[in-house]
């Protein structure tokens, strides 16, 4: 394929401007008493919904908006210099969606998108099992055949708005003997289906307002024409789904570390000790430089990945992956620093970059531990060089043709 | 029912103002945004449409070319369609000359209602409202909290010292409202992507019918100095304390000069 290149358009930078105002104005007031009580900020879904904000991945036709990925990582990025837990809503909408975008059939696209774009419907993704993290071939939940439906039985775990959503794709083996990379299929399930419940929430370190559910399903029925793709096609489509959306959580990475860079100036601006202002102190100035900086090469690395996206490049998983661990690593240690810079007050409520710093471990965890985007990476490195081995166990079937 | 929106391009509230050496405000070297009291203006029009008040929506604003932007975000809120006078004859136009040139174009849109903001952020001479009424021979409804229509007429509720007054006049009408109206509605991401197709023109003074001769240069007043206010006394700062004795130190401050 042709050469990918990226430039910021007017509109992109017309978009940042707005969605800087709405997280400014209605988001960041809201962060500490999100994290504090630990509930789902219904009344910013609500507002997203109403901006539009929501189906931003979606289609047109489906009362989408059909942003170009940049611009949604742009989204992403403004409400999560805000606060993360809001971030997440626009995240785990297009998370959730994009099985049914990418596998589903038309009808299917049709009776659940416009819900989902307008907002009025959450949606979650529901992959991970309790002995299945990292290692996605290893789930276990069951999905048998009853005629022209099936049976859903088993439990999934950490699921972000699993207990807030009013549908949940779901990973189920239909083949048992054949495992989990073939043998599994993939599902959207109404959460008010009988034998669907949420019996549990996590107490988190951070996202604390997004409720990460433990999900069980007892004899659900799902009819046929809700199974995404063909029976055996989960693992992909989990695969698939994953290499696109982990840029998300780049772009949050992003949002959360420059959040925290600007709490940094603004405080070590207005701070005097030893009668000086603390950013005056050439050793201030340095820390400051280099946060600013790594969130900077994080942000472009983000947007390099999405111009990928949109190109449909087959390196595909080696940006997004580089972009995911770059920007994580990024927000930790960035968050970090200006915990460090804040001193005191860093280390208390009243101060962001707290919250800020527990935050950001997240996005070196979920959507593929910090360990597994190496692998991906790595992979396609050896394959690139002409030196891959068949398979490493992780991101091998990332690869498409 | 048709509304005509009239608002100002300014320069962002509290950015770092330049001026050029004739006293002019340097547009190039700030961000601009729509004139924070007509997003008021706006907000009441669309609350009128959403309501069924009125029918059409149009802004109208004066202004170089670069107005267009703050024309197209008001379009993102709402609205139908816009119109920018642009006239290199209009640099450096006083409230004179503007309301000149808004009451043509104001002639020649016909709108029931003409409404505008009670003030720009930056010239502050609350003078326009008033001045194009006065061209066009209609009535002015001033500093409404409020505006309803209904029967052929316009009323605005007005606060006064001992609540507030209802006050009426025939449509057609020139109207400015306050901030009472309600917050302004960010624009959607729908409403955002609607605004690049809906129709802005560009008038020249010809368009309006305006002969640039009679302008006097675009002003009849003339800003002879311009300077930032005195620099306050050293600011008293009260931090890293708990909140019990910041707040007795602020209430001490102020009980020592009678304050309280």
């Amino acid at each position: 394929m042709g050469r990918v290149t990226y430039r910021l358009s007017a509109d992109h930078d017309e978009l940042r401007a707005v969605v800087r105002e709405l997280a400014d104005e209605r988001v960041a007031p809201r962060a500490t008493e999100i994290d504090a009580t630990a509930e789902f900020p219904w009344d910013l879904k609500e507002l997203l919904a109403k901006q539009d904000l929501l189906g931003t991945s979606m289609p047109e036709e489906y009362g989408g908006t059909a942003l170009d990925t940049i611009a949604q990582s742009i989204l992403v990025e403004e409400l999560a210099r805000a606060d993360a837990t809001t971030s997440l809503i626009p995240i785990v909408q297009k998370l959730g969606a994009l099985p049914l975008l990418l596998a589903g059939d038309t009808e299917q696209k049709a009776r659940y998108l416009p819900r989902l774009a307008s907002g009025e419907w959450l949606i979650a993704f529901a992959l991970t099992e309790a002995a299945a993290g990292s290692d996605v071939a290893s789930n276990r939940m069951r999905a048998a055949r009853d005629g022209d439906a099936y049976v859903l039985n088993g439990s999934k775990r950490f699921i972000t708005h699993g207990s807030v959503a009013n549908l949940v794709t779901v990973f189920a083996l239909t083949d048992s003997k054949a495992g989990g990379r073939k043998g599994m299929s993939a599902f959207v399930v109404e959460t008010d289906s009988p034998g669907f419940s949420a019996p549990r929430v996590e107490h988190k370190m951070g996202i604390r307002g997004s409720p990460t559910a433990e999900l069980t399903f007892d004899d659900v029925r799902v009819p046929e024409t809700n199974r995404l793709g063909n029976e055996g096609d989960g693992f992909k489509i989990a695969m698939t789904t994953l290499d696109h959306s982990r840029l998300s959580i780049a772009a949050q990475a992003v949002g959360i570390a420059q959040g925290a860079t600007d709490a940094a100036l603004e405080y070590t601006s207005q701070r005097t000790q030893f009668g000086e202002r603390v950013v005056d102190f050439q050793g201030i100035q340095w820390m400051l430089a280099d946060m600013a900086s790594q969130t900077e090469a994080a942000r472009q690395l983000t947007y390099a990945a999405a111009a990928r996206v949109d190109a449909e490049a087959p390196d595909l998983p080696y940006w997004t992956s580089s972009a995911k661990l770059v920007a994580g690593d990024t927000a930790m240690r960035v968050t970090t620093d200006a915990v460090q810079l804040l001193g005191g007050y860093g280390y208390i409520s009243e101060y962001p970059v707290e919250r800020m710093m527990r935050d950001a471990k997240i996005t070196q965890l979920y959507e593929g531990t910090q360990q597994i985007q190496r692998l991906i990476i790595a992979r396609q490195l050896l394959q690139r060089a002409g030196v891959g081995r068949a398979a490493t166990k992780a991101g091998s079937e990332t690869i498409r043709p | 029912m048709k509304i005509v929106v009239c608002i100002k391009q300014v320069p962002a509230t509290g950015a770092d103002k330049r001026y050029t050496d004739d006293l002019r405000l340097d547009r190039s070297s700030v961000e601009a945004i729509i004139n924070p009291l007509d997003e008021y203006a706006i907000e009441q029009a669309l609350r009128l449409v959403d309501s069924g008040g009125a029918d059409a929506v149009t802004y109208l604003s004066m202004g170089p070319e670069q107005a267009a932007e703050a024309l197209r975000r008001a379009l993102a809120m709402g609205g139908d369609d816009a119109v920018l006078v642009t006239d290199p004859a209009l640099a450096g136009a006083d409230e004179w000359a503007t309301a000149v040139v808004l009451a043509a174009a104001l002639d020649k849109l016909a709108p029931d209602i003409a409404l505008m903001g009670m003030a720009s952020d930056d010239a502050r001479g609350s003078l326009v409202p008033g001045a194009v009424a006065a061209r066009r021979g209609l009535p002015l409804l001033s500093y409404g909290a409020e505006l309803a229509v209904d029967d052929g007429a316009a009323r605005i509720r007005r606060l006064s010292a001992t609540g507030f007054d209802w006050i009426e006049a025939p449509l057609p009408v020139v109207a400015t409202v306050t901030d009472q109206v309600g917050e302004p509605r960010y624009a959607s991401l729908k409403g955002i992507m609607a605004a690049k197709r809906k129709p802005l023109e560009t008038w020249s003074l010809e368009d309006i019918g305006v002969d640039a001769g009679t302008l006097r240069g675009g002003a009849l007043t003339r800003v002879t100095d311009s300077r930032p206010p005195e620099d306050k006394p050293p600011t008293e700062r009260i931090e890293n304390v708990a909140a019990v004795e910041a707040a007795t130190r602020v209430a001490d401050w102020l009980a020592a000069r009678k304050l309280i």
